[in-house]
């Protein structure tokens, strides 16, 4: 998840019909490409850029959460979240690392999102106003992200499906875990199950964002399906959120703040009311409630670390001159 | 003092160092200087609260009133925590945190080595774990306070610093208590004074290594009495919040 399909990616390749047909060929036979195969800059390009957007966002995702790891209710929760929050820096470490393996540094991809030059996900730029919004982000956010992650298992490019596997194993407990906090909140006190539904209300349709634009608008699309980065589109896999989280609130005894969403006998799905596209567009264009705060932070936690970062760097090259100081010495 | 008195005060001392000090590395959480410290420095956040919980819930069990884990670190107004001045101090920045890290490791790596052979089966018990991750927490600390003590000027300066700002908090690790020293007597915990000569020769290499001197200083004291610093208060009202603000349910 977290690349919302890709926005502002070139896909465009150079290379020759010869090559980009014999590399179509490997990708048909669903042959895993690895870091020193032949690709084309396309294809290299759409996954530093995706790769980049999700690791980027499950670091920023850490901001919303960390939040409340001070204000968590019991001594379970908070260790539960804190748990939670250190799995999404792990992943960020993995994505990163993958995403190196395409000749792009951690360091440049740092600088990038601290530029504010590289995205993140949108969700990241909402508040978490109460600690039911952490019941709703473990529920909906894990649960989108496990909708998008799952097909990306199969991605042709082997780092990053493989980082996948792992990174879903851990969605998969946050989204229990979410969804469990939501239960104990929908059968709490009527503050709880207003608590519950109020975080639901405000989260409901920026998680249907997190699948990124409509197809229609979603420009390298096709490119991405063909070179099996993507394996479903941005609408297929926002349907299957919706069908499967419908039932669920229905569990809670929560209302989904949709007056449209409707079961659609011929299809056997749900229909839903109509995206806020705007609202999309001036998140991911930097105009989210908290975006400039979730960058404003990340900048600070950089600018404040730049002396730990010198000082671990000047410490090991005052060790290495010593040890080659002794060998001298020894000789 | 008798032996049940001993072993709660005891325990509730315990749990709130680590409740306190866990909630403090929390606080870090998405701040740190570069990405493998946000997951260092949960991850020891994560084990000193993982710590404070059988220690509450023994406390509960020993006192038989039906309190809870979540009863101590929520429902207690600041007077009743009994944590060492040194676990609530700010984190300051990341060279204080470290050295406020190595600082109560030290003395918690042997203690809970000791522990091990406890009379009370349970802490014996809990110590057996807590012992493999405080190795850690104080081998984490400690390679960091001498990176940061022999890194750059800038960070020889903080660290020198963080050892001036924490200097007086360190006696009252060591210091008489009469909840401690009683239960020390009735062997289920070690002595704290008996650790102090295995800490200083501890903390003395590290900052040999680490090119700092020891301050000297006057010592504060007064948590182990529940006489806090005013950074407590706000501590305990991030803690409590939830709690404070709706109370008696379930999360
Ligand atoms: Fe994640
Ligand atoms: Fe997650």
């Amino acid at each position: 998840m977290y690349s919302q399909g890709l926005i502002g990616t070139d896909s465009r390749s150079e290379e020759t019909p010869e090559f980009l047909e014999a590399f179509q060929k490997r990708i048909d036979a669903d042959e895993k490409i690895e870091p020193n195969d032949p690709m084309p800059e396309g294809y290299r390009k759409t996954l530093v850029r995706q790769i980049g957007q999700h690791a980027h966002s499950e670091i920023v995702g850490m901001l919303p959460e960390g939040n409340w790891i001070t204000r968590a209710p019991s001594l379970r929760r908070k260790a539960a979240l804190l748990a939670k929050v250190q799995d999404e820096g792990g992943h960020g470490l993995y994505l990163y690392s993958a995403a190196e393996t395409l000749g792009v540094s951690r360091k440049q991809m740092t600088e990038e999102l601290l530029s504010g030059k590289a995205k993140f996900s949108s969700i990241f730029s909402y508040p978490t106003l109460s600690w039911a919004d952490i019941g709703a982000i473990g529920w909906l956010v894990d649960g989108a992200a496990i909708m998008n992650q799952i097909p990306l298992c199969r991605c042709s490019y082997g780092p990053y499906a493989r980082a996948m596997i792992r990174v879903c194993k851990e969605e998969s407990f946050h989204q229990r875990q979410g969804f469990e906090i939501m239960t104990v909140l929908a059968q709490g006190s009527d503050e709880q199950k207003e608590m519950a539904q109020d975080a639901l209300n405000r989260f409901w349709w920026p998680a249907l964002m997190m699948f990124g634009p409509h197809d229609s608008e979603s420009s390298n699309g096709d490119q991405s399906m063909a070179w099996k980065i993507k394996r479903f589109t941005n609408d297929e896999l926002r349907q299957k959120f919706v069908d499967a989280t419908v039932p669920q609130a229905e569990y809670l005894g929560l209302t989904l703040p949709d007056p449209d969403l409707k079961y659609n006998e011929e299809t056997g799905s749900y229909d839903f009311g109509a995206i806020d596209w705007d609202e999309f567009w001036r998140t991911v264009k930097g105009g989210g409630v908290m975006t400039r705060e979730r960058l404003a932070a990340r900048n600070k936690a950089w600018d404040e670390g730049e002396w730990v970062r010198d000082a671990a760097l000047a410490h090991a090259a005052k060790r290495k001159a010593r040890k080659e100081a002794a060998q001298h010495a020894a000789e | 003092m008798d032996r049940s008195e001993a072993l709660f005060e005891t325990l509730i001392r315990l749990a709130d160092d680590h409740l306190i000090l866990g909630h403090r590395m929390s606080e870090w959480c998405g701040h740190a200087p570069m990405l493998e410290e946000d997951l260092a420095m949960p991850n020891i956040g994560l084990d000193l609260i993982g710590q404070s919980r059988p220690l509450y819930t023994y406390a509960g069990e020993v006192e038989g009133k039906g309190r809870d884990e979540d009863d101590f670190a929520y429902r207690r107004i600041e007077r009743d925590y009994r944590n060492l001045l040194l676990v609530e101090r700010p984190n300051g920045d990341f060279g204080h945190t470290m050295l406020r890290q190595l600082y109560y490791s030290a003395f918690m790596e042997p203690f809970w080595r000791e522990a091990k052979n406890s009379t009370d089966e349970t802490i014996a018990g809990i110590a057996a774990k807590a012992v493999k991750e405080v190795a850690y927490h104080v081998r984490h600390s400690g390679e960091w306070v001498i990176r940061l003590g022999d890194g750059t000027e800038e960070s020889t300066r903080r660290m020198a610093d963080a050892v001036e700002a924490l200097a007086p908090y360190v006696d009252e690790v060591f210091a008489d208590d009469e909840a401690l020293d009683a239960a020390a007597d009735l062997g289920i915990i070690p002595s704290p004074k008996n650790l102090r000569a295995e800490w200083d020769a501890r903390i003395d290499a590290i900052f040999a290594e680490a090119q700092l001197e020891r301050a000297q200083t006057v010592s504060i004291s007064g948590g182990r009495q529940g006489r806090h610093g005013e950074q407590m208060g706000f501590l305990l009202a991030d803690l409590q919040y939830v709690q404070r603000t709706y109370p008696g349910l379930t999360w």
